[in-house]
């Protein structure tokens, strides 16, 4: 296809590079061409936070960016919260808190606790509800997913100090 | 909490990491819309802008001459059905019907409805060539309308359709009509049943269409290869219905068709009936190369298989000391396009919490040019329960009865017949009423000016069907258990728990692996709160299986007959007292004789049923009609709960579904039939700010007919949550709400006195 | 005598009787009995040799997978349902 253009963005602390075209998200972009296929589609109007990545520090639904406004972006996916092949302390939360069924919407939640927690180290029970509510959940009721978050906060506490 | 002496079990009632776990936290795990295939293309569908037409023609000229377009597909190139009615696992498919769902032929019958595919190299492409393709239709007056769709001058959607019931005679009628099926129940004498009645209160309610609302959408990405062999990728919660679906639509063998199970996002129901397969399916075949479809969110909403609207009338009848004497419904569910609401599940769910010794029941099934309904957890039960808890409620009133005292004064039980006929076995609908009653929450008073608190009570039947798995031990001492159960919310661990207790080892010891169609026995659908239970029964045969195989083995290396050797937790035991542990025993295996394999299905075991009961508190805004959820508490009878974690998880998340169908979710349709509000921004399901913990309490009256006394958890607790908010509302603000969604507008206009129209 | 309940849509056919005992050891001998009494009946339940479509046997409360092939004991209770299918 003509009309694409080069876009370099650091993805996951390691320097990518990829052709996009101007009308392509940056959840396609992340899935399609760069094969980063944990970040996941809901709805693809930003209404259910699957997509949710980490844009220069923020929280953001992929499916609203353009693969070509992450120029020069530093972004993290799901496959880059822990890179060293252990899982962290939310991952570990979610999994021993049984904060996931389907495991759909798991990585969305994962993303925007990062950005929670990086915000706020110890939320209360209703920072996290409104932090969390723009990530759609349909199995869990949620009740497990708002204690996974809070023991992850309380675990990321006990290691960094 | 347990309600009697309870085995003492080593697995079960554990709460280890589920096995896919680490994938899915780490985006690992692969669900449908991430499968790439070499040379694969990407389809997409042209689908009707309008809910009822005559489609007059289709020109796909254009569309096949843009460059990057592989191949176009019209209803011509789907294969004529004929009248073929197919047993589909999960119930009677008119395939006529089900071939024109997924491919509209001469008319369409909702706004979504497919009318024509494209595969091309990528999705852009293929959604341009979508909007070139001309299709000109002649409209026709939508039926939109429950009650007047019945009515004999109404437009006909199917000129096919006559009306059906169990045992009416099969119909040589000419008079075509909407109301595809017609259901009657009755027990003993409804008119004495009323005529001893005190009290009678007698209420009409509708609830509107809703959706599962699964967060991941439809997918399928299909080959046809060069030898005729299918092979399908897909989110499915059946593969064996998906593939007899796909084979049956395409003509083909069963045989020809593999479906590999990806990963699933969700389901609830609504992943059971095919849509996009054989579209990619056909496409596949006309360009030789795989194609994948994905659906849009807005194609999830207006064209797959949302739960009916209803249009129910429910009356109860109870003497003064609170005995129930009669009840009678009156119930009628929006098939949608075509036939195939859970009617007659929901005739046989209305009065099924109590012991009723007069009932009449009647249900119609009625098309109306919406989309194709489907199941939707606890198909047909929770529209029911919304009329008929809300009139228990109202006979509590009257009569100054505690709402946990009338239910376990006539609560259902074993040995109850219920107005469909059949008798109970044992079931444990008084436990979950008395776990209420007792309950922290319970005994707790509720204080504030438009506070309320609201009891309900639900019932599922749950299915058995059928499972296949197989186990393989492994020379360390693990075992790899294959099965063909779609895992949706954890139950490749539950199978696996089942396995391990059989075995006395431990769960982590299990490596559980769903399959495609050609590596496993044939399995049913995940659904119908079965999986746990049946495959679980299936694990457990494939274990007892094993068992003997390790005594043979033992018995070789002991140098004695295989009778001499002993199960026993874990561990053979031989006739001189020797020991040797599972894992000490695999490692010898190789110095004694075949591979240790063991097979195991289900099919002839029915459950029993699953009841619960709720509690809610509620707040409400009087100036705004908003109803916030203050505290939830859940009792529910799981048998025995496998593991507890994810016997909770479905006890929330049902609740949850529930909340969100009782206060918010409804399909908004103007009077040509498009719906409104086709996103999850204006589809509004819960989120994490609207809702409050949920307690669980988990009651276990073991079921009989499996070996630990499994019950299916899955979809009762979605039952009582609307009858149990619209009571605690008349708790608050002395009003009945009769209509779902309760959403603010319909509150404030109930307290203020005026009509609910919008 | 295994006792057969008359689903309301039969009554045209089988009045005054919502429940009959009907001689049989297994569903379809049971039809084959009731067509015998009330001649007609067997095609409302039946298409050819298997149950109508959407039809389900109950057999003693529980569901029988078998249809018109499953046993059936000398004191059985047969209902016909809708068939059940679940989300």
């Amino acid at each position: 296809m003509s009309n694409k253009r080069v876009v370099t963005a650091t993805i996951n602390e390691e320097t990518a590079e990829f052709l996009c075209e101007p009308r392509q998200t940056l959840l396609e972009v992340l899935r399609d061409s760069l094969n980063l296929t944990g970040t996941k589609e809901g709805c693809s109007n930003g209404n259910c936070g699957a997509c949710t990545v980490i844009m220069n520090g923020h929280a953001v639904v992929s499916c609203l960016v353009l693969g070509v406004e992450a120029e020069g972006a530093e972004i993290q996916t799901i496959e880059g919260v822990s890179c060293d092949g252990s899982l962290n302390e939310v991952q570990s939360a979610f999994l021993e808190g049984a904060a996931l069924q389907c495991g759909i919407c798991t990585p969305g939640f994962i993303m925007q606790t990062e950005a929670l927690l990086a915000e706020k180290s110890n939320p209360t029970e209703d920072d996290i509800r409104f932090y969390l509510a723009g990530n759609l959940c349909r199995c869990t009721g949620y009740d497990k997913i708002v204690r996974a978050v809070m023991a992850a906060a309380e675990q990321r506490q006990v290691t960094t100090g | 909490m347990s309600t009697a002496e309870k085995p003492s079990y080593k697995v079960i009632g554990t709460r280890p990491i589920r096995h896919d776990g680490v994938d899915k936290v780490t985006g690992r795990a692969l669900y449908g819309a991430d499968i790439k295939l070499s040379r694969m293309l990407y389809g997409a569908t042209v689908r009707s802008p309008h809910a009822h037409a005559k489609i007059v023609r289709i020109d796909t000229s254009q569309a096949e001459l843009m460059p990057g377009v592989r191949a176009v597909i019209t209803s011509e190139d789907v294969p004529e059905q004929g009248d073929r009615v197919v047993e589909l696992g999960e119930g009677a498919v008119n395939m006529r019907h089900l071939a024109a769902n997924v491919m509209a032929r001469e008319k369409v019958l909702y706004k979504g409805h497919v009318v024509a595919a494209v595969a091309a190299d990528d999705v852009h492409t293929a959604e341009e060539a979508c909007a070139r393709i001309e299709v000109e239709y002649e409209t026709l007056p939508p039926v939109l309308d429950l009650l007047k769709a019945m009515s004999a001058d109404a437009p006909i959607l199917n000129d096919d359709i006559r009306t059906e019931s169990i045992g009416s005679a099969p119909s040589g009628s000419d008079q075509q009509t909407n109301v595809a099926k017609h259901f009657m129940f009755e027990k003993g004498d409804i008119k004495q049943g009323f005529a001893d009645a005190d009290i009678i209160v007698e209420r009409t309610f509708d609830t509107a269409m809703v959706h599962q609302g699964y967060i991941e959408p439809h997918n399928a990405t299909a080959h046809w290869n060069a030898d005729d062999k299918i092979t399908v990728w897909m989110s499915t919660q059946g593969t064996f219905s998906a593939r007899q679906q796909t084979a049956e639509l395409l003509l083909m063998p069963v045989s020809s068709v593999k479906v590999v199970p990806m990963e699933i996002g969700g389901g609830f129901g609504g992943k059971i009936s095919v849509y996009l397969t054989p579209l990619a399916a056909l496409l596949s075949k006309k360009t030789g190369r795989p194609v994948k479809i994905l659906m849009s969110r807005t194609e999830v909403f207006e064209a797959t298989g949302p739960t009916p609207g209803s249009h129910m009338r429910v009356k109860l009848g109870a003497k003064s000391d609170g005995t129930l004497v009669a009840g009678e419904a009156w119930i009628a569910f929006e098939a949608g396009a075509y036939t195939g609401s859970p009617i007659g599940a929901a005739c046989m769910c209305v009065f099924a919490c109590y012991d009723l010794p007069n009932g009449q029941v009647e249900g119609f099934d009625v098309c109306v040019n919406k989309p194709r309904t489907n199941a939707y957890r606890a198909p047909g039960s929770t529209h029911v329960a919304m009329a008929t808890e809300t009139l228990v409620d109202e006979l509590c009133e009257k009569l100054k009865m505690d709402p946990t005292e009338f239910r376990i004064k006539n609560a259902a039980g074993e040995g109850t017949r219920r107005v469909d006929g059949p008798v109970y076995p044992r079931i444990g609908m008084v436990e979950t009423v008395e776990a209420i009653r007792d309950s922290e929450h319970y005994k707790t008073t509720l204080d504030g000016k438009f506070c309320g608190r609201g009891v309900a009570s639900g019932f599922w039947f749950n299915v058995g069907l059928k499972s296949s798995v197989s186990a393989t031990v492994n020379s360390d001492g693990t075992v790899a258990l294959v099965e063909g159960s779609t895992d949706i919310g954890g139950t490749r661990t539950s199978i696996a728990m089942q396995l391990a207790e059989t075995l006395g080892i431990a769960a982590e010891d299990v490596n559980p692996v769903v399959v495609d169609t050609d590596s496993i026995g044939y399995t049913d659908i995940t659904g119908g709160s079965r999986v746990t239970f049946s495959t679980g029964i299936a694990a457990i045969n494939a274990a007892i299986s094993i068992q003997e195989q390790m005594c043979q083995r033992a018995a070789i290396l002991w140098e004695t007959d295989a009778e001499n050797v002993r199960y026993e937790e874990g561990h053979l035991v031989g006739p001189s007292d020797q020991r040797l542990s599972f894992r000490e025993l695999a490692e010898k295996l190789r110095e004694l004789g075949d591979a240790v394999v063991g097979y195991g299905t289900s099919g002839s075991e029915t459950q029993g049923g699953a009841f619960g009961t709720h509690c809610v508190d509620v707040e409400i805004d009087p100036e705004l009609g908003k109803v916030q959820i203050l505290r939830y508490t859940i009792a529910q009878d799981a048998g025995t709960a496998i593991h507890p974690s994810y016997v909770e998880g479905q006890m929330q998340g049902g609740v949850v579904q529930g909340i969100g169908w009782a206060l918010n979710e409804e399909y908004w349709y103007d009077e040509q039939g498009e719906m409104h509000n086709p996103t999850f921004l204006d589809y509004r399901i819960p989120t994490c700010y609207d809702v409050p913990m949920i307690d669980t309490i988990i009651v276990e009256v073991p079921d009989p007919q499996h070996p630990y006394g499994v019950r299916g958890v899955g979809e009762v607790p979605i039952c009582p949550p609307p009858a149990a908010i619209a009571n605690a509302i008349y708790d608050a603000l002395g009003i009945r709400m009769t209509e779902l969604p309760m959403a603010p507008h319909r509150v404030l206009a109930a307290y203020l006195g005026r009509n609910t129209d919008d | 005598m295994p006792n057969v309940f008359i689903p309301p849509s039969m009554r045209d056919l089988i009045p005054d009787h919502s429940v009959v005992s009907m001689q049989g050891k297994t569903v379809r001998a049971v039809i084959e009995q009731l067509e015998r009494s009330y001649p007609g009946a067997k095609d409302r339940l039946c298409s050819g040799e298997t149950l109508r479509p959407g039809i389900a046997v109950t057999v003693d409360g529980a569901i029988t997978p078998l249809g018109l092939l499953q046993p059936i004991g000398e004191n059985s209770e047969l209902h016909f349902l809708p068939a059940i299918g679940g989300g």
